[in-house]
C-alpha cells in the first residue's frame, strides 16, 4: 500500500443569532443555510470515515475566535483525527492559542501574505507540519502574471486574493507557493474563487500548477460536486487531499460513497 | 464480556501513565487519547513521577535538536525508566529521540545531537523528489510480535514526518510502512519495554486508540 488520498470535510463556523457556534453552508451562490452544530457534525463525519477536518472561522471577529477555540477543544477531546483550523490567524500567539486548544495545524491566508515572516516564525516555533498556507486563487488572463497555464486555448495565471476574493494582490499563486514552502510551510491549501460554490469540479489547472511547483502536500478545495471531481483532482493534478463542504453537509454524497468510488478506480483511500 | 469499542470511555482505570512535558507540542490530544484508552494521566517533567508511574510516554512534535536539548535535564531519568524495565513509549519525535542520532540534528554545521540511544540507529531524511513531509494515512504492516500491535496489522495510521528511523538492528522494526521505500513505523528495543511509533496514535482514529489501549494494558501488567 501507499499513502492514501485524504477526504476532508470543511466546516465553516459562524455564530448564530444567540452567539452560539453554527455551521452555515452556501447554496448556489445564494444565502447561507444553517447546517448544524460543528461539534456534532465532526463526531458524525468521524464515524463516517473522514480523514481529517478543516474548521474555518468565517466570522473574522474576536467573538468568533473565542467560540472557535471552544469548538476546537470540544472536538479535539472526542475526535481522534487531525484538525486544521483557520480564519483570522495573524500572529504566532494566534497560532499558539489555536494549537493549544487542540488543533494540529493552522491554516493561514491573509496573515501570511501581509507578513510572510509569519510562516518562518510559525514553522520555527511549532514545526512546519502545523503550518498550512492557504491561497484563495483567481484566474487572470492578462500579462501581469509570472507562471502561465493554458486553459481552453487561453493563457492564464493565478492571482492570490484577500478577503475571500474581493481584493487582489498581484501576487502569482505559484510564486507564493514556492516562497511559502521555502519559508517552512508544511502543506498548501488551494482554494479557487472561480470554482467556489459552482460544484462543477475543482480548478484542476490551478491545483496542477501548485502541485508541480512544490514538494509539500496540497489540499485541493472549491468546486467539488461529487466523487468524480475528487477522482479528477487526485489523478490529473496529483493533489494529496480533497476538501468538500456542501456535498457532505447536504447529504448528497457520504464520505463512504466518495471513498468507494475512488477505491473502485484504484485511487488509494483509507477504508 | 462486553464488547466495548475502544472509542467509548472505559469503565475503569487500568494504569497510571506519565506524559513527559518537556515544553514541546500540544499534549492535549495524547492525554485525552490515553484517558480514553483507560489510563490515568499525569503531565509532568518530575523524575519522581516517572518512577511511580506504570508507564511513561515521550510525546513530541518539532525538530530533533530542539527536542533533545529540551529534554536534556531529564535525560538520565528517561534512561532510568528504560533501565528499570518500565514501559517507555515514544511518539513521533519522541520515537526518533529513542534512537542514537538524526540527520536533522546536523544542520548548520553543528555536531550531531545525541539521542537516547535506547534503540541504536539513525533518523534519516526522505529522499529528494518525494513529497515531504510524509503526511497522511498510511498502512501498518506488522513485522513481528509485540503486545503494542495486537489487532492493528493492515490498519491505517496518521503520519506527519520528514525523517524516519533506521535502526542498526533490522529486528527493531515491529511494523513497517511503505512510502516509496519501506521504513519502520514502529520500533522496539530488544527487551521490549522501550518502543515508539512514528505516527500519531492519538490522531489515528480507532486504530490509534487500539494502540493506546494496548499500551495501557502493557502498563497494567507491570
Amino acid at each position: 500500500m501507499v499513502l492514501t488520498k485524504r477526504i476532508i470535510p470543511c466546516i465553516d463556523v459562524d455564530l448564530d443569532d444567540d452567539g452560539n457556534p453554527a455551521v452555515y453552508t452556501g447554496v448556489h451562490f445564494e444565502d447561507l443555510k444553517y447546517t448544524g452544530d460543528p461539534v456534532e457534525m465532526a463526531k458524525a463525519y468521524n464515524q463516517l470515515g473522514a480523514d481529517e477536518f478543516v474548521f474555518l472561522d468565517i466570522t473574522a471577529s474576536a467573538e468568533g475566535r473565542e467560540t472557535m477555540l471552544d469548538v476546537v477543544e470540544r472536538v479535539a477531546d472526542e475526535v481522534f483525527i487531525p484538525l486544521t483550523v483557520g480564519g483570522g490567524i495573524r500572529t504566532t500567539d494566534d497560532i499558539k492559542e489555536t494549537l493549544r486548544a487542540g488543533a494540529d495545524k493552522v491554516s493561514i491566508t491573509t496573515g501570511a501574505l501581509e507578513r510572510p515572516e509569519l510562516v518562518n516564525e510559525g514553522a520555527r516555533a511549532f514545526g512546519s507540519q502545523c503550518i498550512v498556507i492557504s491561497v484563495d486563487a483567481r484566474r487572470r488572463f492578462d500579462e501581469e502574471g509570472e507562471h502561465y497555464t493554458e486553459i481552453d486555448g487561453e493563457s492564464c495565471w493565478f492571482e492570490c486574493t484577500k478577503k475571500g476574493g474581493r481584493e487582489g494582490t498581484g501576487i502569482d499563486v505559484v510564486e507564493w507557493a514556492n516562497e511559502a514552502e521555502s519559508r517552512g510551510a508544511g502543506e498548501l491549501f488551494v482554494n479557487s474563487i472561480d470554482k467556489d460554490g459552482t460544484k462543477d469540479g475543482y480548478d484542476v489547472p490551478l491545483t496542477t500548477a501548485v502541485c508541480d511547483a512544490v514538494d509539500t502536500p496540497v489540499i485541493a478545495s472549491s468546486g467539488c460536486g461529487g466523487p468524480e471531481d475528487m477522482y479528477e483532482v487526485f489523478t490529473e493534478a496529483n493533489a494529496d487531499a480533497g476538501l468538500a463542504a456542501s456535498i457532505f453537509h447536504f447529504d448528497e454524497y457520504s464520505i463512504g460513497d466518495v471513498k468507494e468510488y475512488l477505491d473502485e478506480r484504484n485511487v488509494p483511500v483509507r477504508l | 464480556m462486553s464488547h466495548q469499542s475502544v472509542s467509548s470511555p472505559p469503565d475503569e482505570t487500568l494504569a497510571s501513565v506519565v506524559v513527559v512535558d518537556y515544553g514541546l507540542g500540544n499534549l492535549r490530544s495524547v492525554t485525552r487519547g490515553l484517558e480514553r484508552a483507560g489510563s490515568e494521566v499525569t503531565i509532568s517533567d518530575d523524575p519522581d513521577a516517572f518512577v511511580e508511574a506504570d508507564g511513561v510516554v515521550l510525546p513530541g512534535v518539532g525538530a530533533f535538536r530542539e527536542g533533545i536539548e529540551n529534554a536534556d535535564s531529564i535525560r538520565d531519568d528517561l534512561l532510568a525508566v528504560a533501565d528499570r524495565g518500565q514501559p517507555l513509549f515514544g511518539i513521533c519525535l519522541g520515537m526518533q529521540m529513542l534512537l542514537t542520532t538524526s540527520e536533522e540534528g546536523e544542520t548548520d554545521g553543528d555536531a550531531a545531537v545525541q539521542g537516547l540511544d535506547l534503540v541504536p540507529g539513525t533518523n534519516v531524511r526522505f529522499a529528494q523528489g518525494q513529497k515531504v513531509p510524509h503526511m497522511g494515512w498510511n498502512e501498518l504492516q506488522v513485522e513481528r510480535d509485540h503486545p503494542l500491535v495486537a489487532g492493528v496489522d493492515g490498519q491505517y495510521a496518521y503520519f506527519v514526518h520528514s525523517y524516519y528511523a533506521v535502526p542498526d538492528d533490522e529486528g527493531a522494526a515491529v511494523a513497517t510502512t511503505d512510502y516509496d521505500l519501506e521504513f519502520p513505523s514502529i520500533v522496539a528495543n530488544e527487551a521490549g519495554n522501550v518502543f515508539g511509533t512514528q505516527f500519531h496514535p492519538e490522531k489515528s482514529g480507532e486504530t490509534g486508540l487500539q494502540i493506546l489501549r494496548n499500551f495501557v494494558e502493557i502498563c497494567a501488567e507491570e
